[in-house]
């Protein structure tokens, strides 16, 4: 039995408690059964993640014994995924253009302005924007900014579904995520880093640019790549606001199909399984989730990062 | 804890009232943060003012109790996807937050932090929760066929797409509040004679039923409107009947709301918006849910 004797079981607590003493326990085979059922579930997870990469694989495997890599990573044709890769690019991009400066902005007043009681009310006020489904932004972006605002108040020349709508709805969505962790990161700043600069004679607005947000920065690098990776995963808006054309131009106002949503309309589609144009959509959601999986995996290192800092 | 909120506090009282924040460039910048933080509230009012009044003409019982039609636009309803979507829901919370609650355990009460496997499960679930959600309906499309169901649209793998993307929600908010639980009652539990399982079945984890169901209600709630995983298992944008059992045919709330955005007709546009106020409105009643367990139950130790 390797088990650790009992004080230590738990998470340290830290509270300056005197330690146990080490009790050598009698075995209990109930205890020994229980806790692996709960190692087992624990396993679960590690479990999606190779059950994701297996379900992907083994299609894409048969995805690419039909279709030469080539007309895959082409830039036209049936199976071509560049012009769906500039598509998500393109609306990322135009996403993480409204949320970076707006989630930077929110997150600077919350964390440097706001006092204790306004930041309670606050906070959650912008983390109601994350709680609204994906699919409701993507009818919000067809029958409202891209009618109205676009083409109404705006006097835009611009189609039913275009990448820029899309975007902009994105964006809005991603706010929250990058609000909050950049948030915790400038909170995470010590007290003395400002006082020191204000003792200096700056004044509130050069300490937080100056100083807290340098020392911040890999905390809120963390926020922004993990709400890139947000947004190049969303789909219904892109879906539904986007278009359903593949299209490698660079101008926003066209509508053009982006990864997830080229996931999303063929999946919704009369093809059979295991048919070739099934499978291109494993080989898409591969590609997609890794892209994902290092944006987050650079994330999660930058978080830890801050976290070792201060 | 104390010396961080007076600290900031000797800070609030240093930066009141200053002349130099009161420069021009300060107030701007204050002008542009108080933007940024207002910008995405005016977007929500925008949103959920514009819909109203697009759905505002379709506020009827038809709409809870009707079937969906495309050809008698104007009576359309929603009785199949908001039934769907409600077993959906109790299938999604019966997969998810029993093996949810027994990993968080393990992991908080049982594992050795220090080893490179648990670690290792920590950092895996926290890129689960970052995956892209129609991922996970790409997943639960090739979990079906390894059991060996052909049609897919049904609540089952309807219901397992979503439990496999709440998953790491329940797992990482269960911990937090297991982790909140003092270490002196399971210390005091242990010195009693109970064995770690005693402990945590009978102290830790009662202790910790508050913040468990709150998290779980918030995943809930995130599930509820995802449309995307659903469209990958192959649900459909209409049925029109009951969901009967696990393994029926179902449609949900946000399936039918997405199937209908792609219609030309007014009548059904109108439906829509509608139907998202009903999925709005079941929304805020799970999050005003979790409010209230977590103001009536939750001690602050």
């Amino acid at each position: 039995m390797t088990t650790p004797s009992i004080t230590t079981a738990g998470p340290s607590g830290g509270t300056g408690l005197p330690v146990a003493p080490n009790l050598r326990r009698r075995p209990r085979p109930g205890e020994t059964v229980i806790r692996t059922i709960l190692m087992l579930s624990a396993l679960i997870s590690v479990l999606i993640t190779v059950g994701i990469l297996v379900a992907l694989v083994r299609p894409v495997l048969d995805f690419f014994a039909e279709i030469p890599f080539g007309e895959f990573f082409a830039t036209e044709g049936t199976y071509a995924v560049v012009p769906l890769v500039t598509g998500t690019l393109m609306v990322t991009a135009i996403a993480l253009l409204v949320s970076v400066p707006l989630g930077l902005g929110a997150a600077m007043y919350l964390s440097e302005y706001a006092s204790r009681r306004a930041r309670k009310v606050l906070k959650p006020t912008v983390e109601l924007l994350a709680g609204i489904p994906s699919v409701v932004y993507g009818f919000f972006a067809l029958s409202f900014v891209t009618p109205t605002l676009l083409q109404d108040i705006l006097g835009m020349e611009i189609g039913f579904t275009n990448a820029l709508a899309a975007g902009l709805v994105l964006g809005v969505m991603v706010i929250p995520t990058i609000a909050t962790l950049s948030e915790d990161a400038m909170s995470a700043v010590p007290q003395a880093l400002r006082q020191g600069s204000l003792a200096m004679g700056a004044n509130r607005m050069q300490t937080t640019i100056r100083v807290v947000f340098p020392a911040a920065l890999s905390g809120i690098s963390a926020a922004v790549v993990l709400g890139m990776s947000r947004a190049i995963g969303e789909t219904m808006i892109v879906a539904l606001a986007a278009g359903g054309q593949k299209n490698l131009s660079a101008d926003p106002r066209e509508g053009m199909q982006a990864m997830t949503g080229f996931i999303a309309q063929t999946a919704g589609g009369e093809n059979p399984v295991g048919s070739t144009e099934y499978n291109s959509l494993f080989a898409v959601g591969l590609l997609l989730f890794t892209m994902t999986l290092v944006l987050n995996v650079i994330s999660i290192s930058f978080v830890r990062r801050f976290r070792q800092e201060y | 804890m104390s010396a961080a909120t007076t600290a900031r506090d000797v800070t609030e009282a240093f930066t009141a009232r200053r002349s130099k924040d009161r420069s021009t460039p300060s107030l701007v910048f204050l002008g542009l943060l108080w933007f940024s933080l207002f910008f995405g509230v005016i977007v929500l009012l925008v949103l959920i003012v514009s819909t109203i009044l697009e759905g505002a003409g379709r506020f009827d019982m038809e709409l809870l109790t009707n079937y969906g039609s495309t050809v008698d636009t104007e009576h359309t309803g929603f009785r199949a996807g908001i039934l769907g979507t409600v077993w959906l829901m109790v299938f999604t919370a019966l997969f998810a937050v029993p093996l949810g609650i027994a990993a968080a355990l393990y992991l908080e009460e049982f594992a050795d932090k220090e080893r490179w496997w648990n670690r290792f499960i920590e950092v895996n679930l926290q890129n689960l929760a970052a995956v892209p959600s129609i991922v996970y309906g790409l997943l639960a499309v090739a979990v079906m066929a390894l059991i060996g169901f052909e049609e897919t649209g049904i609540v089952l793998g309807g219901a397992l797409a979503l439990a496999l993307l709440i998953l790491p929600v329940v797992i990482i908010t269960t911990r937090e509040a297991v982790r909140a639980v003092p270490q002196e009652i399971r210390h005091g539990s242990l010195a009693l004679g109970a064995t770690q399982w005693q402990t945590t079945w009978r102290q830790t984890l009662p202790s910790a039923i508050p913040g468990i169901a709150t998290g779980t209600i918030l995943g809930l709630s995130r599930a509820i409107g995802e449309a995307a995983p659903l469209v990958v298992i192959g649900l459909a944008g209409s049925v029109r009947f009951d969901p009967e059992g696990v393994l029926s045919p179902i449609t949900a709330l946000p399936m039918q709301i997405y199937s209908l955005t792609s219609r030309p007709q007014e009548e059904l546009q109108t439906a829509a918006s509608a139907a998202i106020i009903v999925l709005l409105v079941l929304i805020l009643a799970l999050n005003g849910m979790a409010i209230f367990i977590r103001n009536k139950f939750q001690r602050s130790w």
